[in-house]
C-alpha cells in the first residue's frame, strides 16, 4: 500500500514566504512549504515554536496577527483542537452538524458518528462524554464536511495514554478511507512518526527538517527502523542522548 | 461512630495488635447530608402552625393579626363580591405589560450590546447610569410625563424588570468562551446560525439569573406603585383596608402577592430545568 499516488502532484496547501509576529517577536520566519493533496503529514516543534501559529494562519484563525507571505488552502478545511470543543448546551448529533445544512445532513451525521463509533450517543449531552468520546464526537464533526484539508492541532494531547493509541489508530483509519491533507500538530515524535508519511520539524519559524517516513502501515513504536527516524526527528529538536 | 474494616495498609490508626489488619475511622463528614423531600415547606408551615395556635390560645390581638381563617374567610367574602377577581385581574395585567415590555428590551439590548462594539458603546454605559438611579425614584418623572394613568406604571414595571434582565444576560454573553467562537468561525457559521447555537444558548444561564430577578421586582414595583397612587389593584384593594382597620383584607392582599411571586419564581425554574437540561450533566 503506497499512499503517494498521482493525486500528490497537485498541492492542497501552499505556503510561500509565509512571515507571522507577535509584538515584534518573528514566530514564522519566511516559510516555504506544499503539501500536496492527501498526503498526511506532521509538524514537529518544541512549545513556543510557531507550529498553532502555522497551522492557524493555514486555517484562517489568525485574526490581527501581523505578518505577510502568500498562504493558499483548499475550501473545504476542517479543524480539530485540543479540546473536543463540543457546545455544551447542543446534543453530540448536533454538535456533529454545527453548520452543516440539506436535507440528508442528519443522515451524513449519524454515519460519521458511527464511524468514529459512537453510534447510539447522538442524543447524549457532551457532558456525558468521557474524554476520548468528545474527541470522537470532534473527529465526527470534521470528517462529516468532507474536508480536502483536515488541521489538527495536538488532538490528542489531553488524552490519556490507551484513549490515544486508540485515537491513532482511528485517525489513521479515517484518513484512508476519505483521504483528506492532514497536517498535524503535535510535540510528540512517537506519535508523528507513526501516524503520519512525512513530518516537518519546525525550528526557530521555520522548517528545519523534513522528513519522509517510508514504512508500511499500521506500525508500532516498537519496529526498531522507525527507531532511526526517531534519533533523526529528535536531534532536529535538540535533543540529544545527553539529554536523555 | 462507625468504623470500617478495610484491606489498605496506608492508614493513620495504628494496628491494635500485630497481625491484625488495621482499622480506618471514616471521616467526619462536614456537608449537610442528603436533602428531606419537600423540606422547603416545613419552615413555612411551622410558622403557620404556630400563627394557628397563637390566634386560637387568644394571644394574638384580632384588631393587628387575625387569625388565618379569618383571613381565608374574607378572602372568600372578597372573591365573591367580586371585589378581589377585578383588583387581582388589574394587578396581573400591569405586572404583566410591565413584566413583557422589560422583557424584550433587556435580551434585545444584552444582545445589540454584547454583539457589537458600537452597540456597546451606546447601550451598556447608559444602562450602568440608569441601574445606578434608584427606579422608584423615577415615579414623579414619570408621572409628569405619561400621567398618572397606566402608562406610567407599565412603565416604571417595565424598567425595574428589564435591568437585571440586561445586566445579567449580558454579563453571560460576554462571558461566552472565545474558543466556541473560533469554533464557529471554523465551521463557517453565519452570523444567524451563530447567535442561534453558540449566543444565545450560552447566555441562557445568565438569562435566568435575570429574569428571576426580574420577576421578583416586577411584584416588588407593582406594590409600590399601587400603593400610592392607584385607584385599582391590589395595593389600591390594602391602601383602603389600612384606612378602614381592616387588617384581614390587608393579610389576604398580602397573601396573594406571596401566591403570585411564589408561583411565578416556580414557573421560572421549571422552564429552566428545562432548557438548561445540560447543564445537570456538568453538576452530576
Amino acid at each position: 500500500m503506497a499512499p503517494h499516488t498521482e493525486q500528490l502532484t497537485r498541492p492542497a496547501v501552499q505556503l510561500r514566504g509565509l512571515t507571522r509576529s507577535f509584538e515584534g517577536r518573528t514566530v514564522l520566519d519566511g516559510i516555504d512549504l506544499d503539501l500536496p493533496a492527501g498526503q498526511f503529514t506532521a509538524l514537529l516543534g518544541h512549545s513556543g515554536s510557531g507550529k498553532s501559529t502555522l497551522l492557524r494562519a493555514v486555517a484562517g484563525l489568525d485574526h490581527g496577527v501581523a505578518g505577510s507571505g502568500q498562504l493558499t488552502a483548499p475550501e473545504r478545511v476542517s479543524v480539530v483542537f485540543q479540546d473536543s470543543r463540543l457546545l455544551p448546551w447542543r446534543r453530540v448529533l448536533e454538535n456533529v452538524l454545527l453548520g452543516l445544512d440539506g436535507k440528508d445532513a442528519g443522515a451524513r451525521g449519524r454515519a460519521a458518528l458511527a464511524e468514529v463509533g459512537l453510534k447510539g450517543r447522538e442524543r447524549a449531552w457532551p457532558g456525558e462524554l468521557s474524554g476520548g468520546e468528545a474527541q470522537r464526537a470532534a473527529l465526527a464533526r470534521s470528517l462529516v464536511r468532507e474536508p480536502e484539508l483536515l488541521l489538527a492541532d495536538e488532538p490528542f494531547g489531553a488524552l490519556d495514554a490507551l484513549t490515544r493509541i486508540r485515537m491513532h489508530h482511528l485517525l489513521r483509519d479515517l484518513w484512508q478511507r476519505h483521504r483528506p491533507s492532514v497536517l498535524l500538530v503535535t510535540h510528540d515524535v512517537d506519535e508523528a512518526i507513526v501516524l503520519a508519511d512525512r513530518v516537518l520539524v519546525l525550528d526557530r519559524g521555520r522548517i528545519g527538517l523534513d522528513l519522509t517516513i517510508d514504512h508500511p502501515h499500521p506500525r508500532s513504536y516498537r519496529e526498531p527502523v522507525l527507531g532511526e527516524y526517531r534519533e533523526r526527528l529528535l536531534a532536529a529538536l535538540g535533543v540529544t542522548e545527553d539529554h536523555r | 461512630m462507625t468504623t470500617v474494616t478495610t484491606t489498605t495498609t496506608t492508614t493513620t490508626a495504628p494496628a491494635t495488635a500485630a497481625g491484625q489488619l488495621p482499622r480506618v475511622r471514616r471521616r467526619r463528614r462536614l456537608s449537610p447530608g442528603r436533602r428531606l423531600p419537600a423540606a422547603r415547606l416545613a419552615g413555612p408551615l411551622a410558622v403557620l402552625t404556630l400563627w394557628a395556635a397563637a390566634s386560637a390560645a387568644g394571644s394574638l390581638d384580632p384588631a393587628a393579626i387575625p387569625a388565618p381563617w379569618t383571613v381565608l374567610r374574607t378572602a372568600g367574602h372578597l372573591w365573591t363580591d367580586g371585589t378581589l377577581p377585578t383588583d387581582v385581574l388589574t394587578s396581573l395585567e400591569r405586572a404583566g405589560y410591565g413584566f413583557a415590555i422589560g422583557l424584550t428590551a433587556g435580551v434585545l439590548l444584552a444582545l445589540a450590546s454584547g454583539l457589537s462594539r458600537t452597540g456597546e458603546a451606546l447601550i451598556d454605559g447608559t444602562v450602568q447610569l440608569n441601574r445606578a438611579i434608584p427606579t422608584l425614584g423615577l415615579i414623579p418623572l414619570f408621572i409628569l410625563w405619561l400621567g398618572i394613568g397606566e402608562t406610567f406604571k407599565i412603565a416604571i414595571i417595565a424598567i425595574v424588570v428589564y435591568i437585571p434582565l440586561y445586566l445579567n444576560t449580558h454579563a453571560a454573553l460576554s462571558g461566552i468562551d472565545s474558543r466556541f467562537v473560533e469554533l464557529a468561525e471554523v465551521q463557517g457559521l453565519s452570523r444567524f446560525t451563530f447567535i442561534r447555537q453558540v449566543v444565545i444558548p450560552g447566555a441562557l444561564p445568565g438569562f435566568f439569573v435575570g429574569l428571576r430577578l426580574g420577576v421578583t421586582g416586577s411584584w416588588l414595583g407593582l406594590v409600590v406603585l399601587e400603593q400610592i397612587n392607584a385607584t385599582s389593584g391590589l395595593g389600591y384593594l390594602m391602601f383602603q383596608a389600612q384606612n378602614y382597620g381592616q387588617s384581614d383584607v390587608i393579610l389576604v392582599g398580602l397573601l396573594i402577592y406571596g401566591v403570585f411571586g411564589l408561583v411565578s419564581d416556580s414557573v421560572v425554574r421549571l422552564i429552566e430545568r428545562r432548557v438548561l437540561a445540560w447543564r445537570r450533566t456538568l453538576s452530576n
